[in-house]
Formats: C-alpha cells, structure tokens, sequence
C-alpha cells in the first residue's frame, strides 16, 4: 500500500496522535452534499441540452448566444462539435455539440455528452425531476449544516477569518504554491485559503446558485423582479446559474486534489470516521506552532 | 514531503482509478434509477413542494410587464406550428371566419364566441416575457380577453376546480390533439387572458392562430395554442393519459411554474 511509509517512518520523525476531526452531523452533511451536487450537476447539463445555448439579457438572441455548443457539417459530410464563446469558435467534437452515444458509438449532435448527463439518454423531463429533487435536498443538506455550524460554534470557531488568518494568506499562498502541507496541529485546522474557498462556497456560490435557478421561474418572476432586473433579466440568470455549477465544479476539482496532495488516505478518513492523524515532531513538544518554527 | 515519489505516483494512479470507476458506476446507477418507475415517482413527490413554495411566495403577484422597445424581433414558435388536422385545415382556409370558442363543463351556461364576439369584450394587453422549458426567454405583446371574466358569463358550478384547454393541434401525429389544464388560481389570475393578438396583429399560426392561452406565470408548454375549448371540470384524469397535459403525459411536471 503506497500509503504506508509515513507510517512505517513514524517512530524515528515524531509522535503520532489521532483526533477527532470532524463530528458524525458534518461527515454526513458532507457527503449528503456530494451526493446531491452531482445529481444537480449532471441534471442540470441534462438541462442545458434542450437549448444548450447562454444569453445575456432578459431574453434570448438565437443567432449571437454568449455560449453555446452547436454543430456544423464538416468538409467531410460529418458533424463537428462546435463551441462558441462570445465571436471565438472551438472545435469540440467528441465532448462539446457532437459526442458518441454509448449504445453503439454513433456520433450524435448534444451540448453535453451522455457520461456529463443525468440520465445520459436525452430526457429533459427526466433531467427536471432529478434536478428539483435534489435542489430540495441539497438547500435542506445545507441549511442543516448552517444550523449546526452555527449551534456548534463550528463557523465562529472553524471557519470565521481572523485577523491573523488575513495576515497570514500571502505565507498561505507561497506554501500551497510549494504543496508544503502544514505538521502538527497546524495540519488540524484550516488554513486561510481554505476558509476562504469554503466561506466563499457556502455563502456566495450556493445562494447564488439557488436565487439564480428560483429567478429562472416564471412563477417567481413576480416576487425576484428586483432580483432579475439586478442581474440583467432571465437570460442572464441562467447564465450566472450555469457559471456558479462551472464554479462549484472547479471548487471540487481542486478540493480534491487538495485532499490528494495532504494525504488522500488521512483526510478521507477524517471525513468517513471523523479520525485524522497529526504528527507532532518530538523537538518541539513544548513550543506551540512547529510550523512557524520551521 | 518524505514521501517517496512512486509512492505519491501510484497513489494518485489508483485515487484517479478509483474516481473513474466509481464515477462510471453512479452514471449507470443514475441510469438505472431513471428506468424505475417507483424511483422517478419518488423524484416527483417534490412537487407540492414546488408548487406550495411558489404559490406562497407569489401569492396573486403579477409577472413583469415590458416597455415596447424589448418586444423581440420574432416570437420563436415551438411544438406545433403549423397544424395539419383536418378539422383546423377547414377553419384556416376561411381564415378563422368560421371559428367559434366554446366554454363549456361545470358553468350554468355554456358558451360559444365567434373571434368579432371575442374581440368585442374587455380586452387586457400584456407585454411579457415567454419562457419555453427548454430554457430560451423571448418578449411579445398579447391582447386578449381575461380568461376570469370568461368564467364569470359562464358561471362555474360547484365542484369545479380545474380549466382544461382543449385544441386543434395533433404534436406528436398519433391521433391524439394537445391539451393542457390549470387549477381556478391560475385561471383566474389577471394575466391569464385568451389572446387573439399578438404584437398587434391577429396571432400568426405558427404561435396559436386564431387563439391561444396566455398563463403568464407558466412555462410555454402550459399556454396551449389553438384553443377551441375551454372547460370546467372538477377533475382532469378523463383526458389523455390523465396527468393534465399533453407534455404532462409524457412525464413533465403539472404545475410548470419553474
């Protein structure tokens, strides 16, 4: 197992303690999450399909989109995928506007491909059940969440910014720059960067992500008429809904890799058994912060 | 770091292996789940939730109104545009001369209007914004008679509950015609007209001719075009497939609010 030689060079570097990292509610909170933003995500490229173009405005301009995955007919009788970003063109075929269809290979023209959407096959009505179900589970997920870390303390206590954490964002930076990962108790909690990435989710992307899809509602055109007009009209809302799922994707991506980076095997387990492991180097037993020692 | 470097390589090998396989068993997953029935039932028990949501927050609120200089250019038509049934055929030959509206079910008196008869009762023009399920918004302006107080010559009978708009158009050519129903709430809401104009002109054919619903706080798929009767029931299930709608019945939600 590729993750045993930190173990195995435990004796000779420090002293090992396991804690307890984050409590049962948050483990469960988090993966409800998971769960729910993926069915979201790839409901929502479902979504996208039946009209897999953005417009800025109040309503749509067919013939000049600010995105949109279309196709064309190649030179050689085939469809190319083709994206549009404002005036610039891509060729995307195999993933954007032309991809293969699983069942037999078959190039076929669709924004997303069949492994981006739920279900892969094309059915906005299925994709709309998916994505209202889970929109509900994921706004209830998360403002348990709220509720706890609140109740908790955990927000106040975890994730607030001090003023020595907005200090210490340029070391910050330089260290993640240099994937040198903090030791110690240090490695515990959260540092700058990731208060701000995790602050910056739950209280700017997430109900941007919810006002822009309920603003989407004709229904609710009534009651977010400020809101709308705010943000430039309905076309305009889907279009910042569909930046905030690019957003939330990215955020992911680089959580992970994050996670990969400080050790996949102890993070995941904090996260599923809530024990994390920190090592505490044996020079420094009495000093408090080993990392600013170093 | 004291990690060895092949260990970090194998690590994340298997992490990215991990991902992919894991990822490709939740796509089928998803698949699968989509192909139960009692799975997609469970998906759509949401919708109360939707609908009590909406109408809690909306109340009777009216939809936004536009200023002239945002009307589209062209009020993309959708689903049927250009309806090849017979008995539409005869009608637009003579161009809608023979077209009557009938109000009809749950009222103390059925009724039928000729589009002069129409035309010659109240008549509210809304410029409002269109948003197809598909996900694209235009802008037109529509004029019509508020469909309340088309109810209200007709008088509703106890027990009625649901308007159901009964059309000229075949979607799908399977011998069945579109159709689409609301409850009294959204029937009887000032922006729900019956419109014989659009953008000042007589609706074209392919967005309704000669009249078709405006349900401004709908999706387009819940504003039927074509319209030849508009009646009153206590309930929906009779009609096509039973679950309100020609969309409905292929397995949208009813309420088509967002």
């Amino acid at each position: 197992m590729p993750s045993i030689p930190d173990e195995a060079a435990l004796p000779a570097q420090g002293e090992w303690r396991t804690l307890l990292r984050h409590r049962w509610p948050l483990r469960w909170m988090h993966w409800i999450n998971l769960a729910c933003m993926l069915a979201l995500v790839g409901s929502g490229l479902q979504i996208f399909n039946a009209h897999p173009a953005l417009y800025w405005g109040e309503t749509s301009t067919f013939d000049s989109p600010a995105f949109a995955t279309g196709s064309v007919r190649g030179p050689d009788g085939k469809g190319r995928g083709i994206t549009r970003i404002a005036t610039a063109r891509f060729d995307t075929t195999g993933v954007l506007g032309v991809s293969a269809r699983s069942s037999d290979g078959g190039m076929v023209v669709r924004g997303f491909p069949e492994w981006a959407t739920i279900p892969g096959v094309r059915s906005l009505a299925l994709g709309r059940s998916w994505h209202f179900f889970f929109a509900w589970a994921w706004v209830i997920n998360g403002l348990c969440y709220l509720a706890w870390s609140l109740g908790t303390r955990h927000l106040s206590r975890d994730l607030a910014m001090r003023r020595r954490d907005w200090r210490a964002i340029p070391r910050s930076i330089a260290d993640h720059l240099r994937f040198r990962h903090p030791q110690g108790d240090e490695a515990a909690r959260y540092n700058p960067l990731q208060k701000l990435a995790y602050l910056g989710v739950v209280f700017v992307l997430a109900p941007l992500a919810i006002l822009t899809g309920l603003a989407m509602s004709p229904q609710l055109d009534s009651v977010l008429g400020w809101w709308l007009q705010l943000v430039g009209g309905r076309q305009s809302a889907r279009t910042l809904h569909f930046i905030a799922m690019a957003l939330f994707v990215g955020f992911t991506l680089v959580h992970v890799l994050m996670v990969v980076y400080a050790g996949p095997i102890n993070e995941l387990r904090s996260m599923i058994t809530g024990r994390f492991r920190v090592r505490h180097p044996r020079s420094e037993t009495n000093t408090e912060q080993g990392h600013d020692a170093a | 770091m004291t990690l060895p470097d092949r260990g970090a390589l194998s690590r994340r090998g298997f992490l990215g292996a991990a991902l992919g396989s894991a990822g490709l068993g939740l796509l089928s997953g998803c698949n699968a789940l989509s192909q139960r029935e009692d799975f997609v039932d469970l998906l759509g028990s949401v919708e109360p939730l939707n609908q009590g949501l909406q109408r809690l927050l909306s109340d009777d609120r009216l939809v936004r109104e536009f200023p002239a200089r945002m009307i589209s250019p062209v009020f993309r038509p959708n689903g049927s545009t250009d309806p090849r049934t017979p008995e539409y055929l005869a009608l637009k030959a003579n161009a809608f001369a023979d077209y009557r509206l009938r109000i009809r079910g749950l009222v103390r008196h059925p009724l039928e209007f000729s589009l002069d008869a129409l035309r010659a009762l109240p008549t509210r023009t809304q410029i409002t914004r269109h948003d197809c399920v598909e996900g694209w918004s235009v802008i037109g302006q529509w004029s019509g008679v508020p469909l309340a107080h088309l109810l209200r010559m007709a008088q509703l009978r106890p027990g009625a509950r649901y308007v159901v708009f009964h059309c000229f158009d075949d979607l799908d050519g399977s011998g069945g015609r579109y159709y689409e129903s609301v409850d009294l709430d959204d029937a009887f809401h000032p922006q729900t007209i019956a419109a014989h104009t659009l953008n000042g002109a007589p609706v074209p054919v392919a967005n309704g001719a000669p009249l078709r619903m405006r349900i401004e706080r709908k999706l387009g798929y819940k504003q039927p075009k074509y319209v030849h009767t508009i009646e009153v029931v206590d309930a929906y299930a009779a009609f096509g497939a039973g679950r309100g709608g020609y969309w409905e019945d292929q397995g949208y939600d009813w309420y088509g609010g967002i």
